[in-house]
């Protein structure tokens, strides 16, 4: 067992996730389709642009900064929200954010609620506590509802039913909202949806939202969509309930103009979303009479404190990252076992959920780069994805003792470590190699073989070893 | 100029043939090539695997052996990435600031074998003849971490001979990563079977690439899968000569 698999004990590894993802055909095109479409329609969005890179580095710097001052904005922002007759509730964690919604609930006396896209809330578990209150939440966001009606969960942050084609939603639609005789138009599909929500719009009083931004100076939340769901639930129910983590919060709306610029060119490859709404606290006669804002830490200002890792808290849930990477777009997201999959998910889960349990998600990269290419806010993913394997190794070697240190990656990296260590002892160790490795080939070649060669060498040959080092060779010839 | 040739661990061992080849390019342009025989391993698997605190003395190790080189050039851009990049990294680590200042003195002298042709001495055309149909693969250090460009294919272009055939998604990664292609071998392995049929769609014979670790994954399956199609880097296209075509 290696190190990884220890620490993450109790939990599936991502490798041990991986197999069954790579082996669903159904799943791989799917996943090939959709990521290779939106890859592509981003590129062409961002391409329009001649100032992205300066946008990239404003989005940074404005995240930095904000991120360096979390305290201070976010007690601006609680007071402007006040100010605007809303109610502001401090969560430590997921259970009190989920114990602070239903408490809202149950003092209007209601059992239901209209929820539009909130990944923060899939974070909390918060559709589960409302459900173990007798409280029915209903997704309004068509990939969400699908997730919903299907009991599966997201695969993608942007488009969480990334895994299901449409004549798996035709057949899911079918089943769960009887409408027979569906077709698997896109059209036909949402026309179900929507007739379905509609009545759900209509008679629920109560909504939850997520939050892209939160302005400090004015107390205002801004959500960006594409559908019109998170237009309705903000603005028909009598209460509005906004679930946001605390680095939602962005100081003025002069900062806002970088990032509704960088987040749809990035997110949905569009240059403006459809609907960008924004409430501040409550207004007469306007929208819902109450407002309440819930902040969010749960793992946050742990994050913080670590100077490499902390840049993940940059991040605006764009997608762009998935979306790109290599092992994402084969293995999909469910095998990150996390609301935040892709490479922002490997970076993220283990800080907020702690490395103990997401351990293994760090080494699920093969360091390609692709991600930070294209991240709108320059986080630094594969910096901060071996930071964080450095972590993983070093509390695994100093909180583990004697066993930590003889666990067998352990002692082989020490080994080569030793052998690195001293040109002598280099060259020793390469021509053990050289000269012991025809043995060690031929048996790490042979069909079940075990170790590290085997799991190579099951669909690529090993290279011909060579009959001198580059180092003989020049002994003998310089 | 006076070149310190840093050929890396996995090339002194497993690739010569590399090393040789760049010795060949440079002493063919005018250039004297040292060869710093203390030299070891760069820490590069032992950084990116986690074990980070035993990749510190690596790290000294090298700053030490190539301190008063001119430029020090490596056929591998992963190495070279590992110390432009994550040496700075490692210096904070291990809390020493001599370690943290010598890493910044040598780092803008270490090169990757194209980035040093094409932009440090301005040659393009290293005076190579290559009659063969081959497509190159970019390989993501040598793109994303040392952003070399189009340098390997405008040294590629000047060469004599030389079919040269565009790979489709070529800055897809091949799915190596290093200890990666272990410890997520399966993820690996469906990375490597697209960009294996990529490269077999160029009705290439050979696939070239900056990285042998690169060409070892993508060479391995080539070799398994009987596809006609052989992986040579770089260096020893550029090494390649009239001569060596009649021998």
């Amino acid at each position: 067992m290696t190190l990884d698999a220890v620490v993450t004990r109790g939990h599936p590894t991502f490798e041990q996730r991986a197999p069954a993802a790579l082996a669903d055909s159904q799943l791989r095109h799917n996943l090939r389709n959709a990521t290779g479409t939106i890859r592509r329609r981003r590129a062409a969005a961002v391409g329009e642009m001649p100032d992205w890179q300066a946008l990239r580095e404003a989005g940074r710097a404005i995240k930095e900064r904000t991120l360096r001052h979390l305290d201070h904005y976010l007690l601006q922002l609680e007071a402007a929200v006040e100010r605007a007759d809303g109610q502001v509730h401090w969560a430590r964690d997921g259970d009190e954010a989920n114990a602070i919604v239903v408490d809202i609930v149950r003092r209007h006396g209601e059992t239901a609620v209209v929820k539009s896209k909130s990944i923060t809330s899939e974070e909390t578990g918060l559709d589960a506590a409302l459900s173990a209150a007798g409280i029915t939440a209903t997704e309004t966001d068509l990939a969400e509802l699908i997730v919903q009606l299907a009991h599966d969960t997201p695969s993608h942050i942007l488009v969480p039913a990334i895994h299901f084609n449409r004549a798996q939603i035709r057949e899911l639609f079918i089943r769960e909202l009887g409408v027979p005789g569906l077709s698997d138009r896109p059209a036909d599909l949402a026309e179900a949806a929507r007739v379905y929500l509609r009545r759900k719009f209509l008679e629920t009083r109560i909504g939850i939202t997520g939050a892209n931004f939160a302005v400090a100076e004015t107390g205002t939340v801004c959500v960006v969509e594409s559908e019109g769901n998170g237009r309705m639930v903000a603005t028909l129910p009598d209460v509005l309930i906004t679930l946001a983590g605390i680095e939602k919060v962005l100081p003025t709306w002069r900062d806002l103009e970088v990032f509704l610029q960088l987040l749809p060119r990035s997110s949905t490859a569009e240059r403006m979303n459809p609907y960008n709404s924004f409430w501040t606290g409550v207004t007469e006669g306007d929208g819902p009479r109450e407002f309440h804002l819930v902040l969010l830490d749960n793992g946050r200002t742990d994050v913080l404190r670590d100077e490499v890792g902390r840049q993940a808290l940059r991040c605006i849930r764009c997608s762009a990252c998935l979306n790109v990477c290599p092992v994402y777009s084969r293995v999909g997201g469910h095998a990150y076992d996390s609301v935040y999959p892709g490479p922002i998910g490997a970076i993220l889960t283990p800080q907020l959920r702690g490395l103990a349990q997401a351990g293994s998600l760090p080494w699920a990269s093969s360091l390609c780069g692709a991600c930070y290419e294209v991240c709108p806010v320059m986080i630094n993913i594969p910096e901060a994805l071996v930071h964080l394997r450095g972590r993983v190794v070093r509390e695994g070697q100093d909180a583990r003792g004697l066993r930590g240190r003889l666990d067998p990656e352990n002692v082989a990296m020490q080994a080569v470590a030793l052998a690195f260590g001293d040109a002598r002892r280099f060259e020793a160790a390469q021509r053990l190699l050289l000269r012991g490795a025809g043995p060690v080939t031929r048996a790490g070649a042979a069909p079940g073989g075990r170790g590290p060669l085997a799991a190579w060498t099951t669909l690529r040959d090993l290279p011909d070893l060579p009959g001198q080092t580059f180092r003989d060779w020049w002994r003998e010839n310089r | 100029m006076r070149v310190a040739l840093f050929i890396t661990c996995f090339n002194d061992t497993l690739f010569p043939q590399t090393g040789r080849a760049v010795v060949q390019v440079l002493e063919r342009l005018g250039h004297q090539v040292d060869f710093p025989f203390e030299q070891t391993c760069c820490g590069q698997m032992h950084f990116n695997t986690g074990y980070q605190r035993e990749a510190i003395p690596l790290a000294r190790r090298f700053v030490r052996v190539f301190a008063d080189a001119e430029a020090v050039v490596a056929p591998s851009a992963s190495c070279v990435a590992m110390v432009r990049h994550f040496y700075p990294m490692l210096a904070r680590l291990s809390g020493d600031e001599r370690l943290a200042a010598d890493i910044e003195a040598l780092r803008p002298r270490v090169f990757e074998l194209s980035e040093f042709l094409v932009r440090r001495l301005g040659v393009e055309d290293v005076g190579a003849y290559y009659p063969h149909r081959v497509t190159y693969h970019p390989t993501c250090h040598s793109l994303r971490m040392l952003e070399v460009g189009d340098a390997p294919l405008r040294l590629l272009r000047q060469v004599r001979g030389i079919d040269l055939v565009e790979l489709e998604s070529a800055e897809e990664c091949c799915g190596f990563g290093g200890t990666f292609a272990v410890k997520n071998a399966d993820t690996s392995l469906a990375m490597l079977a697209d960009k294996l049929r990529r490269v077999i769609d160029t009705g290439a014979e050979v696939c070239t690439a900056g990285d042998n670790s690169c060409l070892m994954q993508i060479g391995g399956a080539l070799s398994r899968e009987r596809a006609g199609v052989r992986t040579v880097h770089l260096a020893e296209i550029l090494a390649s000569t009239e001569e060596d075509a009649r021998r």
